[in-house]
């Protein structure tokens, strides 16, 4: 469990005090993966950056499991947390193998130990270790740097791990597969997450509770379905609908979407016509307010409400969908798993990743460590 | 080409010393220029200073350097070596500082973020990326120390300038073309062989085997 009260970050540049982080509290249970979202400069990476203490808080406190992270070891707790950056991450002069048992050397694990541990986890990734474990980083695409990447984090079985948009730099079908991959090992491993992004897809595909932040403050912190459902202000609205994928919603419709109702609306219940765009249900769905359930049903023809879509499922198809950002011109509207899942995009606005965080690193400004 | 045939035995007793004086000379920059570079990277101030410092002695002609010493540390072997390092700092500095400086934030970011020590850092990342960059340094030192040398015979230090003094003093063509030819030959190998070394030590440089 991490938590965050009243946390504060000021830097000082040209002699004035910038707030990047402003009075955050937050929580992020075990087992919870936690997207942290805004746009530049809003203050999500160094949120995350404090959690292992490359930044140190200005003011509030920050406990992980209970203990003050200022109070512990700073090595030791890095070494205890996850860290997944973008590709430049990986150390250019070690071996793919080598790369994923840093960690595991720095703990003094035996040479053998390293190895199986190494192999064990490109598997899990899904990088052969036959074909990549002697290889270095520069012979792999950008895609499977990400998955050593992902793979080094995990080598020592930290129970948290800090991804700083770990997916911001590849094409965008590598991207969609690395997100469904870190899915499926979350599923399997069961870690404590903290993601930070600037895309509202990978949001809603990858979070169990998604923090929208902006100007070093928290705008909303929401389960996905939540945030569609309730979202906080038109801020929220506003940056969750500018991402030109969601054109692509106004093709599909709800009734190719739903599934078997598993029971009739109860009274109150929220109903949306089949004929409906899937853009225009998440207005309506957004504006219906909370209904009590997990879900809304779908009429068909008749106005008989036939089928049922879970918000759930309805924010991972909007994720899906919003990180592949189709080019609405050119999808094919044929069915909405093809449309939803399979468009082919150009590049989302990549966006400039965690300004706020940038030149306080690193020997450029001389920061003693 | 008749010198070189007719005593070998004399060029290579002069040679050994040429080679031990760069030798000497290249080690000791190294050692000094190695950790004040790294010194540059980590207390920012001091970059400026020793960097003017370094390229200040840079500039100073070579026999200049030479006389200037001689009062403080005598003729001889040792003197040269003094001089020879002098020279040798700046290009050893400078690279070391650039080459430290060249490793990507995000790969430093990565080094602390793993929870490496500074120590960590320095030895296992930083130095080991940062080394093509220190031996260009190298070689660049070395090449001029191998030139420059050969005006530590005036000072009574050997090495092949010896031919070539002698040569002058003589009017004999074939001794400074003997003495010259040999120390050109040293440079370039040694231009070569510090080039290859770099490349058995980052393997990860050398072009991919085949397979991508």
């Amino acid at each position: 469990m991490i938590t965050l009260e009243h946390v504060t970050k000021a830097f000082d540049s040209h002699g004035q005090t910038f707030l990047a982080v402003n009075d955050v509290s937050l929580q992020v249970a075990a087992g919870e993966l936690v997207v942290l979202i805004g746009p530049s400069g809003s203050g999500k990476t160094t949120t995350m950056r404090m959690m292992n203490r490359l930044e140190t808080p200005t003011s509030g406190r920050l406990t992980i499991d209970g203990r003050d992270v200022q109070s512990l070891d700073v090595v030791e707790l890095r070494r205890g947390i996850g860290y997944v950056i973008q590709q430049g991450g990986l150390f250019p002069h070690f071996t793919v193998a080598d790369n994923v048992a840093v960690v595991p050397r720095l703990l003094g694990w035996s040479k053998a130990r390293r190895r199986e541990r190494a192999e064990e986890l490109l598997a899990l990734v899904g990088l052969p270790p036959e074909r990549f474990a002697r290889r270095y980083p520069r012979e792999l695409s950008g895609g499977q740097q990400q998955r050593v990447g992902v793979a080094r984090a995990l080598a020592a079985d930290p129970p948290i791990i800090l991804m700083d948009e770990p997916f911001g730099a590849v094409d965008p079908i590598t991207r969609k597969q690395l997100q469904r991959e870190l899915r499926r090992i979350q599923a399997e491993v069961k870690k404590t997450i903290v993601f930070v992004t600037h895309d509202i897809g990978e949001a809603f595909l990858l979070g169990d509770r998604i923090v929208l932040m902006a100007e070093g403050k928290v705008v909303q912190d929401a389960t996905p379905a939540d945030l569609l459902r309730r979202p906080a202000d038109t801020f929220v609205t506003r940056f969750i609908g500018e991402d030109r994928g969601l054109r692509a919603l106004s093709f599909t419709d709800l009734s190719e979407l739903s599934e078997p109702a598993p029971a009739p609306p109860p009274p109150g219940a929220l109903v949306l016509p089949g004929t409906l765009s899937v853009m225009e249900a998440t207005r309506q769905v957004s504006a219906g307010g909370a209904s009590g359930e997990d879900g809304f049903w779908v009429s068909d023809g008749a106005g008989q409400p036939a089928g049922y879509v879970s918000f759930r499922r309805f924010a991972t198809v909007l994720g899906d969908t919003i990180a592949a950002d189709a080019d609405a011109a050119e999808a094919e509207v044929v069915g909405a798993e093809s449309v939803l899942l399979g468009t082919e995009p150009p590049a989302p606005g990549a966006g400039s990743p965690g300004l706020e965080a940038r030149g306080h690193s690193g020997p450029a400004t001389g920061s003693p460590v | 080409m008749d010198y070189l045939r007719e005593h070998p035995d004399r060029v290579w007793e002069l040679l050994k010393q040429h080679l031990e004086l760069v030798a000497y000379s290249t080690l000791i920059a190294i050692a000094i220029g190695v950790p004040v570079g790294i010194l540059v990277t980590r207390v920012r101030w001091l970059a400026p200073i020793v960097l003017n410092v370094t390229g200040i002695l840079y500039t100073v002609p070579s026999l200049a350097l030479f006389a200037i010493l001689i009062p403080y540390t005598g003729l001889g072997f040792r003197t040269a070596t003094i001089a020879l390092v002098m020279y040798s700092l700046l290009a050893i500095v400078r690279n070391t500082a650039e080459g430290i400086d060249s490793v990507l934030p995000a790969t430093i970011d990565a080094a602390r973020g793993m929870g490496m020590t500074g120590r960590q850092r320095l030895f296992l990342v930083e130095l080991p990326l940062a080394l093509p960059v220190i031996l260009v340094g190298v070689r660049i030192a070395t090449v001029a120390a191998i030139g420059i040398a050969t005006i530590a015979a005036t000072i009574g230090a050997g090495g092949l300038g010896r031919l070539i003094f002698d040569g002058m003093r003589s009017l004999d063509t074939d001794r400074i073309i003997a003495g010259a030819l040999v120390a050109s030959v040293l440079a370039l190998l040694a231009d070569w062989g510090i080039g290859r070394l770099g490349d058995l030590l980052r393997r990860d440089l050398r072009p991919a085997s085949g397979r991508r």
